[in-house]
């Protein structure tokens, strides 16, 4: 089975912690609906589900709030097993912001739960009752190659559905849930079962068709399982094993996936489907950092395979943007360089037109969301927000809990099929206002404003476990060592080139202090991130040539345990002053300020933009930030790694 | 696999489908003697089973398990 659907891929994880956290929310006193939701919001497997399921049940008849989860009825009439797809739904609708409470019709009693007004289904008074029915439920016959006969057989059953609409309609008033029907795998004359009338491929799809035309036309809602099953295969569809034994109408393992499908549903019926999608740039929509690759460097053409890759993200948010759903950009850069592929680069099919608000900074992206929402008008719990970068990812779900925000796998091939099949903004309904929808958020937004930070970052930060690791040069780094000096353009303080001999050379010069530094935390590790070079000048004072990072680790504080590091050694090396220069380039102007926020003072500005800083050692407590300090190589410290 | 992982890992699998702790999984265990043990939560948890050695169980072998027992013996033959 495809693991993205099956496995709901574009969730996270669920916790190892899960069981201690619905205990806990067992016996706490409420209102639960917050902590409920996002335990839900994992990829969880049906024991998870029925086990979250069972939690809300004890919760509801405890009395406890569920609040701001909103109490939905639905009734639930099927001709399967549909016991264990229950406690799935109700924890499903959870994910989704929805309290369901399933009222659960005896098995097989699908025409006396509609038509007659004291059924249990029509006595519960339910806002929705969802018609479970799979193609056995159907008074099918096969006619084969009789025209006059199928289509009489067609009509005998959208005649008996519309029957059903028509007493739930009189007795209830609920709306009805319709599922198209998923044909079965085996044919009788193979391919021309599509083409022979009478065949039960067949009369399937001129019931399907026929079913989606009522349905738009008597306001009731369509749930599309033969999509479902197509899309996950009808062979792992239908579980026949399952339907002998207990009735069970597809596969126990596609029982969260469905689940997940009601579940959307019944939110885009309460109004909750999301509005908004906000796009990373870099290695999200085009492939490489423009920062640092440049306009000639980013992939994003034709013929190139990850360029075309980058180009279906773009092309399925463009689309989306056509049924109505607003677009917005958040990125680490600065505005200009942002900006750059959507003004010039030929191949960019998102213009910045298509965007209705636009947020390059180098601010945490949660306060950018939050900022985009405030411009847009809309809540958090509209927005969906696209990001390669499992830390981005990881900190807009940990301070932003209403944002969806899905995994993404490691192929940009496939970002666009992840991000349809989470379902975010399922849509029961669609009026030409829909059409306009988009251009009408972005006529009213302005460039938001970001003043306000959003809180929290520090214990974030902390959660991700981060430990930093401090070499000198050495000939295992050494290749990295050069490909971040020569490629890095933004966060480079003087933009030194440097070839393989000169960092050789630096590296066995005592004269010259040099760190390497990597970065890993609980994603994974880094890598080398960052470089300093620091040559001693006169008596006493080290000058730093060369200070380089990777954007990829912006906002972690790296640079402040790089300043501890480097005032650490300068105060074994009897060192009393550090010398700054800030040169600046087209691409660099992130670190302008870098100094000035470390603590240095300036010293020296001339026309050019060009500063110098100062910063005594002596006595110096640069600020510390949370994460695991290994330094290890050094000479001074006694320590001689084997080379 | 040999019969202590096998049971190892059932004691596992019936705390998550029974949601509860307290059960001891010996060869004598039966539906009989657990509350909640009903046919449907059979089927959960066989199919849990299937999921988590990664194996198949025919129709016929699952009509015939009388016992835990019987259960680790299937087991056994297929892992």
């Amino acid at each position: 089975m495809n693991p993205l659907f099956a496995e709901l891929q574009w969730l996270p994880r669920a916790p190892e912690e899960f069981p201690e956290r619905l205990r806990a929310l067992g016996n706490s006193a409420g209102p639960l609906g917050r902590e409920l939701r996002a335990l839900a919001s994992h990829a969880l497997d049906l024991n998870q589900l029925t086990k979250l399921a069972k939690t809300i049940g004890k919760a509801r008849s405890g009395g406890k709030s569920l609040d701001p989860l909103v109490p939905f009825r639905l009734a639930v009439v099927s001709n399967s097993t549909i016991d264990m797809i229950v406690p799935a739904l109700v924890a499903s609708a959870a994910r989704h912001g929805i309290a369901v409470e399933v009222i659960q019709a005896e098995y097989d009693q699908v025409a006396q739960e509609a038509l007659s007004p004291d059924s249990k289904v029509n006595c519960s008074k339910p806002d929705a009752v969802l018609l479970a029915l799979d193609y056995r439920a159907l008074p099918l016959q096969l006619s084969l190659g009789d025209a006059k006969a199928s289509s009489a057989s067609v009509q005998r059953v959208t005649g008996y559905l519309q029957s059903l609409h028509n007493g739930i309609k009189t007795n209830s008033d609920a709306v009805c849930i319709f599922q198209t029907f998923a044909p079965p795998v085996e044919t009788l004359f193979g391919s021309l079962d599509r083409a022979i009338p009478g065949t039960l491929r067949s009369l399937i799809d001129c019931i399907n068709r026929d079913l989606a035309e009522f349905v738009l036309g008597s306001g009731d809602v369509l749930l599309d399982v033969a999509a479902l099953a197509e899309t996950v295969g009808l062979s792992d569809w239908h579980n026949l094993q399952l339907w002998n034994m207990a009735k069970f109408s597809f596969s126990d393992e596609l029982i969260p996936l469905y689940a997940d499908h009601v579940a959307r549903t019944v939110a885009a019926v309460r109004g909750k489907s999301r509005k908004a999608l906000i796009l990373d740039l870099d290695n999200t929509v085009w492939g490489g950092v423009i920062g640092d690759d440049g306009l000639e460097g980013i992939q994003l053409a034709q013929g190139d395979a990850r360029g075309e890759a980058y180009l279906a993200v773009q092309r399925f948010a463009l689309d989306l943007r056509q049924r109505g759903i607003v677009l917005a950009v958040s990125s680490k850069n600065s505005d200009e360089v942002a900006r750059a592929p959507f003004l010039k680069h030929p191949e960019m099919l998102l213009k910045l037109d298509h965007i209705a608000v636009f947020q390059a900074n180098w601010n945490d992206k949660a306060t950018n969301i939050q900022a985009i929402a405030e411009e847009l008008s809309l809540g958090l719990d509209s927005m969906v927000f696209l990001d390669d970068n499992p830390v981005e990812r990881g900190l807009v779900r940990h301070l932003l809990p209403q944002v969806a925000v899905p995994e993404l796998p490691a192929d940009p091939a496939y970002y666009a099929r992840t991000l349809a099949a989470a379902g975010y903004f399922e849509a029961v309904t669609f009026a030409n206002e829909d059409l306009k929808r988009a251009g009408y958020y972005q006529e009213n937004a302005k460039r938001a404003n970001l003043q306000k930070q959003v809180g929290g970052v520090d214990a974030y930060l902390a959660s991700l476990d981060m430990t930093i690791t401090f070499q000198p040069f050495d000939a295992t780094g050494r290749a990295r060592i050069v490909q971040l000096i020569n490629k890095s353009n933004q966060y480079n303080l003087t933009t030194r080139r440097y070839t393989d001999p000169e960092v050789v050379k630096a590296e066995n010069d005592p004269a010259v202090f040099t760190l390497q530094v990597r970065l890993a935390d609980i994603f994974g590790d880094n890598g080398m991130i960052s470089i300093v070079i620091c040559r001693s000048g006169e008596a006493g004072l080290w000058e730093i040539d060369t200070w380089v990072m990777s954007c990829r680790v912006l906002g972690r504080k790296v640079e402040q345990m790089v300043l501890r590091e480097i005032v650490e050694h300068a105060r074994m090396a009897g060192i009393r002053k550090l010398i700054g220069a800030y040169r600046p380039t087209e691409r660099n102007q992130l670190v302008v300020d870098h100094y000035a926020k470390l603590g240095f003072t300036k010293v020296e500005e001339d026309e050019s933009g060009s500063t110098r800083w100062e910063f005594l050692v002596e006595d110096a407590q640069p600020e510390s930030a949370p994460m695991k300090v290994v330094s290890h190589g050094f000479a001074s410290t006694k320590k001689i790694e084997p080379a | 696999m040999d019969e202590p992982e096998i049971y190892d890992r059932l004691a596992k699998i019936f705390e998550a489908v029974f949601d509860e702790d307290s059960i001891k999984v010996t060869p004598e265990l039966s539906a009989k003697n657990v509350d909640g043990w009903d046919s449907l939560t059979h089927i959960r948890l066989i199919l849990t089973i299937e999921k988590a050695f990664k194996i198949k169980f025919s129709t016929s072998e699952i009509g015939k398990l009388q016992n835990v027992g019987d259960l680790v013996a299937l087991i056994k033959l297929r892992t």
